[in-house]
């Protein structure tokens, strides 16, 4: 049993106050002051976390975070399949990207889909001189003759790109008009763009409102026959597989998914959307603004949902077929009570190897929030947690429906502050990044990739939470974590003590 | 159901079953709009044909799947060889983020970096404040011995002078006015990380002997007997930089490695974290020049690091990342004659040993042709490597390699009957490595982890060296370099080797009669 459990809720708040003001010593005293602003331990009944967000990261300190460019390119364009992504600009911005997310997917791969290439237009110091725009026409020329049978062209810009002022607008436009109505789309999702990757989701969502959308005549017919149980998931990536195992329960309890936002998905799927009946919300953080648009324009109500762990899964089919009719909501409890043997038997073997155990968070503009419920189904408990990106409304949301009385929160949080708290409050588990994934190995502490799922997954739904369960458990208890100290160095035991 | 709680499925085999596999089905059929599968399949065995080929040797402007990384990239590798130092990328942060996931997903190792966070405002005004704020914050928080500088190429296009900011920085207080913050422009869109690598580690040396930014007096060179060692940004550094190592101390040689970053990306797991471990002290830094000469095993990363040397009065030497019994021999030849010691007989031995190997494998590599792609000064090392073992290098591709590179490979083919029918591709990608494989097909094929989709589509199957692989552990915990990594290098390519002799015969009743267990 951890730290954390052996101590009352009023002690833990007041080690995380003192916990804040330490790390906070260490910081000139400018910044010290703006990063106090990110840090605090949640109050119970508080509307929100009590932290500022989405504000610029500290120059020179270890963020965390990514840029405009990662967020559109990495997260929302970049896993659409038959459409080629150019990264425009340097060369770096692509390469590091590149398959790096596993945004599964099925299709034959450089014929008819894309998502594992990198096509870049590899700025070279004459392009920055002379702009390059006519380098981006001929690339789009080049695309068409060797990649004939793509569905469409994105251009992702790199910082370079809005800083010499082309204009990749026209050339879309001028391409498109040339090769007969193709869908392509400038994205001008520069990475010195906002403070993070949050505008680079908010910029791309606004070129598929643009460029896709606004492009189908209102009247066109729909390419398939609809149905009143017509819904697409929005912002899924479908790493590892998640929005599969998700789109099987939906599909299970009787709805029909028009779409897949973004992971394995296609232009056709985009363009269909405004048809559905409704729009199913997995990532909030990066896809809250095109569901917001088509509410708006189109008259779709969206709805959130969270499909980690059963308690939560449970709750989000109620709460979807809730926008449905009795066959809709019979289907839901169908699906339920389908899967629950396999829920008691995922949580009979795991929860007594991971009762108690005290988890701490750091992730992207969801996770933070969305996994603590599937923590908790296997009885461990969160008790720290932040987002890399999140916005006011995530830290409301967070405060709302997830964390307890005590849980110490950090936006944005530097590399730092993170090892401080981490070091005070021992948890049983981290789960993070790949930036931080070694540091707290080398600390001993066992640690799972909340972005990549550790090269796992999926792990939504029901048949990803198995997985998940079986992860957390092979991270926490692995044989490795008793190895760290060499026996001539571990710490003498009381009865050889006593023996001495 | 195809999930169960006491044998978990994940991804491997969850979505084979029926249940999946119907979905994915349903969900082409209905929703996406997909390409008729006839004219798929044509376009596939199109993209294979000597047509598509030209074609795609014709493409001007578009880059494909490229074997290259930026300049910031590799002036991080660079800057982490010196003791206590933390790299600060003066740009836009999220660069920061994905050079620290690179290095971490190569080494499976923290990687440790900061960048200055500019933004829009920056873009307007410059970066000063930004990087005024910056180093103060870096300098309290991390408490480094050393920052030192590079750029991205947002900062460059804006136009930031480093020598000033960092400068007025100091005026501020940012820093001590002493301490050290060397700095290199290192724009996204010249050259490749391998340049980033040379400029930062340029930066670094011209910091410690020329004067520190006018803040001291510029070093005299007193002659000493040492030898400097610089390795170039290299995906083995960790193996590598310990045999190198273990070699002048065999030989009983006096050096000094430059940028020595093989403990920084090789932390133990013993309950603390090192941010910094190891490093070139900046004493020896400093004192390198002093050195008789510099050895570079890189001559393309350190292009224009060696000249600055030189002009300091040392000799230097460079090498193309020797693989192999000849290069190691020029590599220990040249050791013995700059230091005036003997070859030990030890190391005369190690390398019987490797030609001993050779010979007792060689059979098994003879005339089989390789496809290799990677940075400039590997190829070069892989291409000798194989030509020694009765091998055809017959495609070398660099896409950052130029034009002189291209005259240097074609020298290296030239050298031996085993390179007549070898070409050499610089500045091309590989999506031009593909029309290559299908068209004038080769054995094997040996570059980074991005190959594994060339030996998926074109069925050539890929031997895992280079930067980065991401996609199999540990490799650059062993050297490449010596004679003993030059054995590591023929293991790696017999086993692959002799996997594919294994996979072509296990057929029963079929092709099994030559599935031998003694080979």
């Amino acid at each position: 049993m951890s730290l954390a459990q052996t101590q009352s809720v009023a002690e833990i708040k007041a080690r995380n106050k003192e916990l804040i003001e330490e790390v906070l010593k260490v910081y000139p005293e400018k910044t010290a002051k703006r990063r106090a602003k990110h840090l605090n331990v949640h109050e119970a009944g508080k509307s929100d976390c009590g932290v500022k967000s989405n504000i610029k990261s500290v120059p020179g300190v270890m963020t965390i975070r990514g840029c405009a460019y990662a967020g559109s390119k990495g997260v929302v364009w970049g896993p659409i399949k038959d459409m080629i992504h150019i990264s425009h600009g340097p060369v770096g911005c692509g390469q590091y990207s590149w398959a790096a997310r596993r945004n599964y997917y099925i299709g034959t791969t450089g014929i008819d889909t894309f998502v594992t290439m990198q096509f870049t237009s590899d700025f070279q110091e004459k392009d920055i001189v002379f702009g390059g725009d006519k380098k981006l026409a001929k690339i789009m020329d080049e695309i068409q003759e060797l990649f004939p049978l793509n569905n469409g062209i994105t251009v992702q810009s790199e910082c370079p790109i809005g800083l010499i002022g082309d204009d990749i607008e026209a050339v879309s436009k001028q391409k498109s008009k040339e090769y007969e109505g193709k869908t392509i789309v400038p994205v001008r999702c520069e990475g010195f763009r906002g403070v993070s990757q949050s505008l680079g989701h908010h910029i791309a969502n606004d070129s598929i409102r643009d460029w896709v959308f606004d492009k189908i005549a209102p009247d066109a017919p729909p390419k398939f026959e609809p149905t009143p149980y017509d819904v697409a998931i929005i912002g899924d990536y479908n790493i590892g597989g998640d929005a599969w195992s998700s789109r099987i329960l939906l599909e299970e309890m009787g709805l029909r998914v028009i779409a897949q936002w973004s992971g394995d998905g296609s232009l056709a799927e985009l363009e269909a959307t405004p048809k559905a009946k409704l729009n199913v919300l997995h990532c909030y953080r990066s896809m809250n603004y095109i569901s917001r648009h088509m509410e708006e324009k189109y008259g779709i109500p969206w709805c959130e949902y969270n499909f980690f762990g059963p308690s939560k899964i449970a709750e989000s089919l109620r709460k979807i077929a809730g926008f449905f009719d009795d066959k809709i909501k019979e289907g839901a409890e169908r699906v339920i009570a389908k899967y629950q043997p396999l829920m008691d038997a995922v949580i009979a073997r795991y929860r007594p190897r991971l009762e108690g155990k005290t988890v701490m968070l750091f992730v992207g503009g969801l996770r933070p929030r969305h996994v603590i419920g599937a923590y908790e189904d296997l009885g461990m408990e969160v008790v720290g947690t932040g987002y890399e990106f999140g916005h006011n409304d995530d830290y409301q949301r967070t405060a709302q429906h997830y964390v307890k009385d005590g849980t110490l929160i950090y936006d944005d949080v530097t590399g730092y502050e993170f090892e401080k708290f981490v070091e005070k409050v021992q948890p049983d588990l981290v789960g993070s990044g790949i930036k931080e994934k070694y540091v707290f190995q080398k600390m001993g502490v066992p640690f799972r990739q909340m972005h990549s799922w550790d090269y796992s997954g999926p792990y939504h739904g029901y048949d990803g939470f198995a997985i998940f369960a079986r992860d957390m458990d092979m991270a926490i208890n692995s044989p490795i974590w008793k190895k760290a100290t060499p026996p001539w160095k571990a710490a003498p035991k009381p009865a050889l003590m006593a023996a001495e | 159901m195809t999930q169960n709680a006491d044998h978990v499925l994940d991804h491997f085999e969850l979505f084979r079953g029926p249940e999946y596999q119907q979905m994915l089905a349903n969900k082409k059929k209905m929703f996406e709009n997909p390409r008729d599968p006839a004219e798929v399949e044509r376009i596939r065995e199109w993209a294979k044909t000597p047509e598509y080929r030209e074609k795609n040797f014709a493409r001007e402007a578009l880059t494909v799947n490229p074997a290259k990384a930026c300049q910031p990239l590799g002036a991080v590798f660079a800057a982490v060889g010196f003791e206590g130092t933390i790299p600060f990328v003066h740009g836009s942060q999220g660069c920061v983020a994905y050079y620290r996931s690179h290095l971490s997903r190569h080494f499976k190792e923290p990687s440790s970096c900061v960048s200055s966070s500019m933004t829009e405002d920056a873009a307007v005004f410059g970066g000063l404040n930004n990087m005024i704020d910056g180093l103060a914050n870096t300098y309290s928080m991390y408490k480094p011995k050393m920052i030192a500088v590079s750029t991205t190429c947002m900062a460059e296009v804006i136009g930031d002078d480093l020598n000033a900011f960092i400068k007025t920085a100091k005026e501020k207080g940012s820093v001590p006015n002493e301490y050290d913050v060397p700095f290199a422009h290192t724009p996204a869109f010249v050259g490749s990380h391998v340049t980033g690598y040379d400029n930062a580690l340029k930066g670094i040396i011209e910091h410690f002997w020329d004067g520190k930014a006018g803040t001291a007096p510029k070093l005299e060179r007193q002659p000493n007997e040492k030898i400097n060692f610089i390795g170039g940004f290299d995906g083995y550094t960790v193996g590598n930089t310990r045999e190198v190592k273990r070699i002048f101390e065999t030989m009983g040689i006096e050096y000094t490695i430059l940028a020595d970053n093989s403990d920084v990306f090789d932390t133990p797991t013993d309950g603390e974290f090192r941010m910094y471990d190891g490093g070139t002290t900046l004493e020896d830094a400093a004192n390198a020049i002093h050195a008789k000469a510099t050895i570079s095993m890189q001559h393309y990363s350190t292009e224009k690091t060696l000249p600055l040397i030189a002009a300091h009065g040392q000799e230097v030497v460079s090498f193309n990342h020797p693989i192999g019994v000849t290069a190691t021999d020029e590599f220990i030849m040249a050791l013995s004659r700059i230091s005036g010691k003997a070859i030990p007989e030890e190391l005369a031995r190690e390398r019987g040993r490797l030609v001993d190997a050779m010979a007792d494998s060689s059979a098994h590599i003879h005339g089989k042709k390789f496809a290799i792609y990677g940075d400039p000064d590997l190829c070069i090392g892989l291409a000798a490597f194989l030509l020694e073992l009765g091998a055809e290098p017959t495609h070398v591709l660099a896409t950052n390699g130029t034009k002189q590179w291209a005259e240097k490979v074609q020298a290296v083919f030239d050298s031996s009957p085993f390179g007549q029918n070898c070409h050499v591709y610089p500045g091309k990608d590989l999506w031009h490595m593909r029309s290559l494989l299908f068209t004038e097909p080769v054995d094997f094929v040996i570059g980074n982890t991005y190959g594994k989709y060339l030996e998926r589509d074109t069925g050539t199957p890929l031997i895992r060296i280079g930067f980065p692989i991401f996609d199999r552990h540990h490799h650059h915990r062993y050297p490449v370099w010596g004679y003993q990594g030059g054995m590591n290098v023929l293991v790696w390519i017999l086993d692959k080797i002799f996997d594919e002799i294994d996979r072509n015969t296990n057929v029963p009743a079929k092709t099994d009669f030559s599935f031998d267990i003694i080979r």
